[in-house]
């Protein structure tokens, strides 16, 4: 065999065993690109279809009203954010973060030709295609692809999950999806697929692949464990599932690991019945998850550091339908909160409920111009060569 | 590694059908290739029972949406009623394709029409269709199933006036003056003559050819003449007033057609890399034998260079091919179906639910870190108790019915003998070669020694067992 069976290399602070590939597999290992207090990105994905009209009300507006006899929030009832805006009640922590400038809000977000089906409109916005262009990688994929080009860790992605979304699929390269490092870790690491890639010798084309893929998952997973126990996040974090989520991601960005994105979802909104008790409950777990992490980031100043993100494959209709609910929609409003926003509040009107498509919202940015402004001003990537084409860069960051 | 005799059939075998089955794959060494392709065309010769899965409110919807319709023109029934019967009706249709899929996996598993059940996993992916209405799928599932193996003018024309088709690329909205290009569009990139071999104005005319294809209540198709638009249209330079099948017809006229379903074919059966000059050759004759699919598929699986080491162990199974080839190999039952579902959920390909209309895109798409280490596990999963502590994401569209993995997902009476019996001549000094060859169509073979410490020695069968199940958790096992 070409390898010597027992060359565990150590690896980060805490010495685990990371496999070394054999040398034909293995690119130009590199140090982990990104240093401390450098910037990541949060998206948190609202599955399922969002309703932004309830979410960002436009208080003062006698169409929305009008359309939404049963499902309206009123106006005493929101947290005041203008004039004629008011927040969803059980956002309380993003008015907070609104007061102190932390927080800057997208309306009618969208694209040309909607599509209204969960699973079209999700793949839209996670490929980053147009509506009728198919595109079997992601955004966040490809930027890992140009990212970690040679690399041996793709661990500049992290989506929490046991599966990996389309988004941060690339040609090459592809995330890393964990609920649990540690849990990732002792699934990963198994002495016998150490023995395997050892023993492994120079074959077909796809055969190699399979086995980089392999090396590279076992690498990663070893090292996102690593990282992922140095540093404790803070203790105020709810026991939700979004809010443990968010409190590893806190101990990731915490750490110097390499990762640029995290990727976190959060659902399901697809409010066809009985709306308002739903969406409050999933809001109540978004507020009271992002209280924990902002206080957490702004604790160990990290908070400038941060961008969080938030999108929904698609709004809801403008008029509620019979069972107290909405059906699906178009455009719509996106989070974005960061201790280093360079606009804030509202980035562009709210949505014009006079002027409809078949009774839904024209979408005025797409979200494409808002992929390329991170990609190029947050994570100084080629925003161009990543989504395919040129979009204006808006300025929030 | 020399292309043994073993290596050509299974090579067959995983192309052509779902790989060797336990009860057979001692047989592999001696019989010749050109009798075993000729075997699997006479299993496969018979008309396919129709799998029917619809319960009677969905089945031709004549229980269900006509009720609703006539209640509602009588003006019967309230909002909420409709909404509340809409709802059980979608959950009833999921549940349904679920049976439907579960149906068809066995198919797949256990019939002898192997190159059928094949080649319409081949066709479920060219013609993908994603609707909810279990008896749409069901039916388009019996239309390919049928056609799978017979003339693609046939099947492209049957497909095309499916319900399920219909529904999906909206035709059913496409009228006179009021066109919908979807259907248009989509059979000339993705069914026919694939992207960049017409225009848009091609696209707009035959979009107006197909105005009044739609379906009727009962779920049939119709051809709604007060919808069809009689002007004249213009497609390829050729003038006339066309309808849906005169489109379809100038289609298959075309030798993009049959090089389009030919590449695409040979992807699937034989390398994802094309050799232009192989094609042609193929699809020409394709074309001359007016789309016979069995014709082509002699051409391929009879030809020497099918057979060559560079296309063989190259192809990464997809998660359909993966399980069932896995569930060839070793005879058992799972304890619980929705385990079976919940697998293809993991690895990304579930039944009725491919992306979107282009497909499963297949090949290294199928593997990310996640899947290929939990297509490492599965062997361990459906053969032992271990637990899988693994979630599939919430999908608003596909309810599977159960969450997470609260049932068993292990299989049960597991036929090991049927397995053992396999090897019987194999002395044990050779076993871990032989079970290799059985498992492994790469070219490299695994060391005995290095095996030892994660197999368990004691008895021969003991030997046999842990050895199968830890080659199946191999990168190699992945490749066919």
């Amino acid at each position: 065999m070409l390898i010597n069976r027992k060359t565990f290399i150590q690896t980060g602070t805490l010495a685990s065993a990371s496999v070394m590939l054999p040398g034909f597999l293995q690119a130009l290992s590199r140090k982990p690109s990104v240093p401390p207090g450098n910037k990541v990105l949060v998206i948190v994905q609202f599955n399922g279809g969002n309703d932004g009209l309830n979410t960002i009300i436009p208080v003062t507006n006698d169409i929305y009203y009008r359309e939404r006899p049963r499902l309206a929030i009123d106006k005493t009832k929101t947290l005041t954010l203008t004039d004629d805006a008011g927040l969803h009640p059980a956002l309380v922590a993003c008015k907070a973060l609104y007061d102190e400038g932390n927080l800057a809000m997208l309306n009618t977000v969208g694209y040309p030709n909607p599509d209204r089906s969960h699973f079209r409109s999700m793949d839209i916005w996670q490929s980053g295609s147009q509506s009728n262009e198919y595109i079997y990688t992601g955004w966040l994929g490809r930027y890992l692809d140009e990212q970690c080009s040679g690399c041996d860790k793709p661990t500049q992605i992290i989506e929490m999950d046991d599966m990996l979304s389309l988004a941060m699929k690339g040609k090459n390269y592809s995330g890393i999806a964990t609920t649990d490092p540690k849990r990732l870790y002792n699934s990963s690491n198994d002495p016998y697929y150490k023995q395997l890639i050892a023993g492994y010798q120079h074959g077909e084309e796809t055969a190699d692949y399979l086995y980089k893929t392999m090396g590279d998952a076992i690498n990663s997973a070893s090292y996102i464990h690593d990282k992922s126990q140095l540093q404790a996040a803070g203790k105020n974090y709810p026991a939700t599932e979004l809010g443990k989520n968010l409190r590893t991601i806190a101990s990731l960005i915490l750490s110097d690991i390499n990762t640029k994105v995290y990727y976190v979802s959060l659902g399901s909104f697809d409010t066809h019945i009985n709306q308002e008790a739903q969406q409050k409950r999933l809001f109540m777990q978004f507020n009271d998850a992002i209280k924990a992490f902002t206080d957490d980031m702004k604790a160990q100043h990290r908070f400038e550091d941060v961008l969080l993100m938030t999108f929904s494959e698609f709004g809801r209709r403008v008029g509620q339908n019979a069972s107290n609910g909405t059906d699906h929609g178009t455009a719509n409003n996106m989070f974005l909160i960061s201790g280093a926003l360079k606009q804030k509040g509202f980035l562009n009107p709210l949505p014009d409920l006079a002027d409809l498509i078949d009774g839904d919202l024209k979408y005025t940015v797409d979200f494409k111009s808002v992929y390329a402004t991170v990609l190029a001003n947050w994570l100084g990537a080629d925003d161009q060569k990543i989504i395919g084409k040129s979009y204006s860069k808006l300025k929030f960051i | 590694m020399p292309v043994t005799n073993r290596l050509k059939n299974q090579h067959l075998l995983w192309r052509a059908a779902f790989g060797p089955m336990a009860e057979n794959a001692a047989a592999l060494d001696t019989i010749k290739p050109a009798d075993l392709w000729q075997l699997l065309l006479e299993t496969s010769s018979s008309k396919p029972e129709k799998l029917e899965v619809a319960d009677n409110l969905i089945a031709g919807l004549s229980n269900g949406v006509k009720d609703l319709v006539a209640l509602d023109k009588a003006g019967k029934m309230d909002e909420e009623t409709k909404k509340e019967r809409q709802q059980k009706m979608r959950q009833q249709s999921k549940d349904d394709i679920r049976n439907l899929n579960i149906l068809w996996l066995d198919e797949m598993i256990n019939s002898e029409a192997q190159l059928r059940e094949k080649l319409s996993l081949f066709w479920h992916g060219h013609f993908s269709c994603r609707v909810i209405n279990s008896y749409f799928q069901q039916e388009l599932l019996h239309i390919i199933r049928t056609h799978a193996l017979g003339n693609f003018g046939d099947l492209l024309k049957a497909v095309s006036k499916s319900p399920a088709m219909i529904q999906f690329l909206n035709n059913q909205q496409n009228k006179k003056k009021k066109p919908n290009e979807n259907f248009a569009r989509e059979v000339m990139e993705l069914f026919t003559l694939g992207r960049g071999h017409y225009s848009e104005t091609d696209i707009k005319e035959a979009a107006r050819a197909f105005t009044g294809w739609g379906f009727n209540l009962d779920g049939k198709f119709e051809n709604r003449a007060y919808f069809h638009d009689e002007e004249a249209k213009t497609i390829f330079g050729q003038t006339g007033n066309f309808n849906g099948d005169d489109v379809l017809n100038i289609l298959l006229k075309e030798k993009q057609t049959a090089k389009h379903i030919t590449s695409k074919l040979y992807s699937f059966l034989v390398n994802e890399k094309p050799d232009e000059s192989k094609i042609d050759w193929l699809s020409s004759r394709f074309f001359k034998s007016n789309y016979d699919i069995k014709y082509l598929l002699s051409d391929i699986f009879m030809s020497d260079w099918f057979y060559e080491q560079k296309n063989i162990g190259n192809h990464i199974k997809s998660p359909i091919e993966l399980l069932v080839g896995l569930r060839r190999l070793i005879p058992l039952k799972m304890e619980n179906d929705n385990a079976q579902l919940l697998f293809q959920k993991l690895l990304g390909q579930i039944l009725f639910y491919p992306p979107n209309v282009a497909g499963w895109p297949g090949g290294r798409n199928w593997i990310d870190s996640s899947t290929l280490m939990l297509r490492l596990r599965i062997p361990a999963f459906i053969t032992s108790s271990e637990k899988l502590n693994i979630r599939a994401k919430s999908d608003d569209d596909v309810n599977m019915g159960q969450t997470d993995a609260a049932y068993r997902t292990g299989g049960i009476g597991i036929d090991w003998p049927a397995v053992y019996k396999l090897f019987d001549s194999i002395p044990r000094e050779d076993l871990v070669k032989a079970i290799a060859d059985v498992l492994w169509q790469t070219g490299n073979r695994p060391e005995a020694k290095m095996l030892a410490a994660f197999v368990n020695e004691q008895s021969r069968e003991d030997y046999i067992r842990t050895t199968i199940l830890r080659l199946m958790a191999t990168p190699e096992y992945q490749l066919c």
